[in-house]
């Protein structure tokens, strides 16, 4: 029997009251789930990035290229989930041939390509131009070609073409801030904008995936810088960890608020889905939701942050402190991205019953291919991190 | 004629506008306005259904006529049309069952004693004026014919599920064979045809009605001549053009 | 590389950002489908070719050009607003090649059942049978032409096509009364029922005959006050007669 018929089979049993029934088969599954999970990392990242060169955040400095190549490896993987998820990837190129404005989907592409290529790759490639042009002047044979595409050919370290790359970047920067919240804002839109489905239709949801993904940025590079310098036997810069930490409070406050608003709203309203969504919050994602969500990945990291942050631990404690609620937040927010793709799929638009979702092991839309997705990034990253090294004390042009 | 200028530059605006990659947000604003601005056409040839909800006796031949008709996957999760089996309580409660879309009818039940009313529902694509599942598809392979009809290409269709995640009616499924989203079409074979679409073709009630909503001699402008109409949702503003015939009010 | 007072850097980036433009401007001229945008944001050769999708109903009018016979009896019993494949099946196939495929002849009570086994959903007015007290193991065209249904001998009993309301008033307290003490019924209803409907009555005197204080009926009826009881209200607003005192 076929894999599919079977699966739908015991799905349908699991069913709970009444569903339509082409509802049995649940559509958006663990990859739609990892593709607004890695977006909201790339914005995340991005932004924290740019408060060094837009609002001159000196502390965090030492984070901005590892923030921006963060950036790049997640934004170069955030396709491919929702590539091997199409029924038909090969006609993928069809949303740049013929996109359909209306369509939100239809943005991605444009909305990724302007990301990738006016946004993150320029300012990349305009802030490590002179490092560039250094490091293919010290090394020898394939690694000096690479440099030399890299740096496409580019020679000029004046002091006059210096400064033109510093402006280009602060340009390339205020330009990508509006990019980084279009990017993801859309990305909230693609749910908040289906009137169909209660559980996505809200102004808001642009506006939380927004500051959700804040949330993780920071919360990815504070984890990334504290473990690479662990791993390159260095102490990690206090201030700035102090600084990620009090950024990362702020962006959870805040993200909690909105949730929160969010529900608040809800429940005051009290829409005809109101009945339906309260069951579904009770049973199907109790755990994720409240669990999870709520107390693992928004409060506990809150309470452990604001008590590191304003004690006076000894600096390894809070290290260990903002680690620990770095590494809840990842969870947290995945399972927020968890509760609004699969959420908004438990239950039936008859608002009569609960559908089902089995999270499989293999297959592409398995757990196995889901982690190696999550993986990927960091396997560019490591790529990333040895071609362009984004350590201050290792740059070349200190001298320049 | 102003007001015909006016419109026509801003359709023309409209058009500029859609060429520009960022105008989504704006068209999905401006785009409502339009449809206020000019009164929708209800040419000779745009079909509509109509669905008389106490006629229905729940035999489910349309079902099995649809599945045949359109070589819809046998197994019981893909359904271009289905039926729906309502019963009222005394407490106001409401059961709801689709054992298989009806497509065997309905198994006689226990008499229940504490059912206030029963009834059966015939669903399918509403086939919306303002369908939100063409707004949504990224690559513009679900549109709406000219005469008013919702339709897929199997051949662009990218399978991004978009489209069945915005029918509010759970009128989509994605058909396990081509990996594209499938929906009824009215059998658009068919009434291109002058034949009637497979489910009213079978329909020994005449509780589905099928026409053009510009013809006047109808059964279906007879239908909206002498029934109270109904359609599902209304409140998402979705247009649709199956209409409902003396509807419960707790059908969804 | 320096062009005017554009930075050297600039220029080489713009090479690279125009080269790339210009190479997806030619992939996309060469592969958007040629009737794209035609008459809509799609294909519009899809339209054409969704409509050549083959048929598998025939349609009644084509069964009915060779079976003309069959097709006139029908067009004037119970069963005319039925299609021919509503029972035999789709027979498009049958229509080009009437030797090779025949539609099916369907027998017993199974797909008969399937319309006219009572479910309290049914509408009212609809003939249907409790399968298991209707002529037990007895193929329904013993008796039914499946072409001209009517039945045979006129029903016997009212519950015959009126079953819902039957088994409601047999546990009510109505239970035993006729359903000809109420409705005065033409004979004829039983043969063509739509055409000869029975009397409801209306008046609140008319149930007063047996439930007024002054009635004589037996002295387990309960009695009101027909002047003052219910005001201006006809009975039956507040008592469905098949159920007067509700089930529960």
């Amino acid at each position: 029997m076929n894999p599919l018929y079977e699966h739908l089979e015991s799905a349908l049993q699991r069913v709970s009251g009444f569903i339509y029934p082409n509802e049995v088969e649940l559509h958006w599954g663990l990859l739609v789930v990892i593709y607004p999970y890695i977006t909201g990392l790339v914005a995340g990242a991005f932004i924290l990035a740019s408060l060094e060169k837009v609002f001159r955040v000196k502390e965090v400095e030492p984070t901005y290229r590892l923030a921006m190549l963060t950036a790049l490896a997640f934004l170069i993987v955030a396709p491919l989930p929702l590539l091997a998820h199409l029924g038909h990837p090969e006609r993928s190129f069809e949303i740049f041939l013929t996109p359909h404005f209306k369509s939100a989907m239809a943005m991605f592409g444009f909305v990724y390509a302007w990301y990738l290529m006016v946004v993150l790759l320029l300012e990349i490639w305009f802030e490590y131009r002179a490092d560039l042009i250094a490091w293919r002047k010290q090394s020898r044979g394939l690694k000096k070609l690479l440099y030399w595409i890299l740096s496409l050919g580019s020679k000029n370290t004046s002091p006059e073409a210096i400064a033109f790359d510093r402006k280009a970047v602060y340009a390339i920067t205020l330009i990508g801030i509006p990019s980084a919240f279009l990017l993801h804002g859309y990305v909230g839109f693609i749910f908040g904008s289906i009137k169909a489905n209660p559980w996505w239709s809200s102004v808001l949801m642009p506006i939380v995936f927004l500051f959700s993904a804040i949330v993780s940025g920071i919360a990815l590079v504070l984890l990334l810088y504290y473990i690479t310098s662990m791993v390159r036997r260095k102490t990690p810069d206090m201030p700035c960890l102090n600084k990620l930490a009090t950024f990362l409070l702020i962006a959870l406050i805040v993200d909690l608020s909105l949730e929160t608003l969010d529900f608040i709203h809800r429940l005051y309203e009290s829409e005809e889905s109101i009945e339906i969504l309260r069951r579904l919050i009770f049973s199907k994602l109790f755990l994720s939701l409240t669990i999870v969500q709520l107390l693992l990945g928004t409060i506990g990291p809150i309470l452990m942050l604001a008590f590191a942050r304003f004690s006076r631990l000894p600096d390894e404690m809070k290290r260990l402190v903002y680690f620990v609620a770095a590494a809840l937040v990842q969870v947290g927010i995945f399972s927020t991205r968890w509760n609004v793709v699969i959420g908004g799929q438990l239950f039936s638009k008859s608002l009569r019953g609960l559908t089902y979702y089995k999270l499989e092991l293999g297959g592409v839309e398995g757990l196995l291919f889901g982690v190696a997705l999550l993986v990927l990034p960091f396997v560019i990253l490591y790529v990333l991190v040895k071609v362009l090294p984004p350590w201050e004390d290792t740059r070349p042009s200190e001298s320049t | 004629m102003p007001d015909d200028r006016a419109a026509c530059d801003r359709r023309k605006f409209l058009h500029d506008l859609a060429k520009l990659p960022c105008a989504t947000l704006l068209l999905g604003v401006v785009g409502p306005l339009e449809t206020l601005a000019t009164e929708t056409e209800e040419g000779e040839e745009y079909y509509a259904m109509g669905i008389q909800v106490d006629r229905c006796i729940g035999c489910g031949l349309c079902v099995q006529a649809c599945k045949t008709e359109n070589d819809v996957p046998q197994e019981p999760y893909f359904f271009r049309t289905w039926v729906e089996h309502y019963e009222i309580h005394d407490d106001g409660s409401a059961t709801v069952e689709s054992p298989e879309g009806g497509i065997h009818g309905f198994p006689p039940g226990d008499d229940d004693r504490d059912v206030l009313r029963s009834f059966f529902v015939p669903k399918l694509c509403n086939q919306c004026d303002n369908p939100p599942c063409v707004q949504v598809c990224p690559v513009g392979a679900t549109f709406k014919t000219e005469d008013g009809v919702v339709l897929v290409d199997q051949d662009y269709c990218i399978g991004c599920r978009y489209c069945i995640q915005a029918c509010p009616y759970g009128a989509r499924y994605l058909d396990p064979r081509t990996k594209t989203a499938d929906k009824c079409t009215f059998c658009y074979h068919r009434i291109t045809k002058g034949l009637l679409p497979a489910c009213v073709e079978v329909c020994p009630t005449q509780a589905r009605v099928f026409g053009e909503l510009g013809t006047r001699s109808s059964p279906l402008h007879r239908m909206k001549r002498q029934d109270s109409l109904h359609v599902l949702k209304p409140s998402l503003n979705t247009e649709p053009k199956v209409l409902y015939a003396n509807l419960d009010g707790e059908v969804r | 590389m320096r062009v005017g007072k554009i930075p050297g850097q600039v220029v080489r980036l713009a090479i690279v950002l125009i080269a790339s433009l210009v190479v997806l401007l030619l992939v996309r001229a060469r592969f958007v489908p040629e009737s794209f945008g035609e008459t809509g944001h799609y294909r519009a050769d899809v339209v054409p070719a969704i409509a050549a999708q083959p048929i598998r109903y025939a349609g009644m009018q084509a069964c009915a050009e060779c079976h003309d016979d069959v097709a006139e009896v029908k067009a004037s019993s119970y069963h005319r607003g039925l299609t021919c494949e509503g029972c035999h099946g789709a027979a498009a196939d049958h229509v080009e090649d009437p030797v090779e495929a025949t539609p099916a002849v369907p027998s017993g009570r199974e797909s008969c059942l399937r319309c006219h086994e009572y479910l309290g959903a049914r509408p009212t007015g609809f003939p249907q049978i409790i399968e298991t007290i209707h002529n037990p193991m007895e193929p329904c065209a013993g008796c039914h032409d499946p072409h001209e249904p009517t039945p045979p001998a006129v029903p016997g009993e009212c519950s015959a096509c009126h079953r819902a309301i039957a088994s409601t008033k047999s546990v009510s307290h109505h239970w035993s009364l006729d359903c000809e003490t109420c409705h005065l019924t033409p004979q004829k209803h039983r043969e063509n029922p739509r055409a000869h409907l029975p009397e409801k009555p209306v008046a609140r005197e008319f149930c007063g005959r047996c439930h007024d204080r002054a009635a004589e009926s037996a002295a387990t009826v309960p009695r009101v006050d027909m002047a003052d009881h219910g005001g201006r209200y006809p009975c039956w607003q507040c008592h469905y007669p098949h159920d007067p005192e509700g089930h529960s």
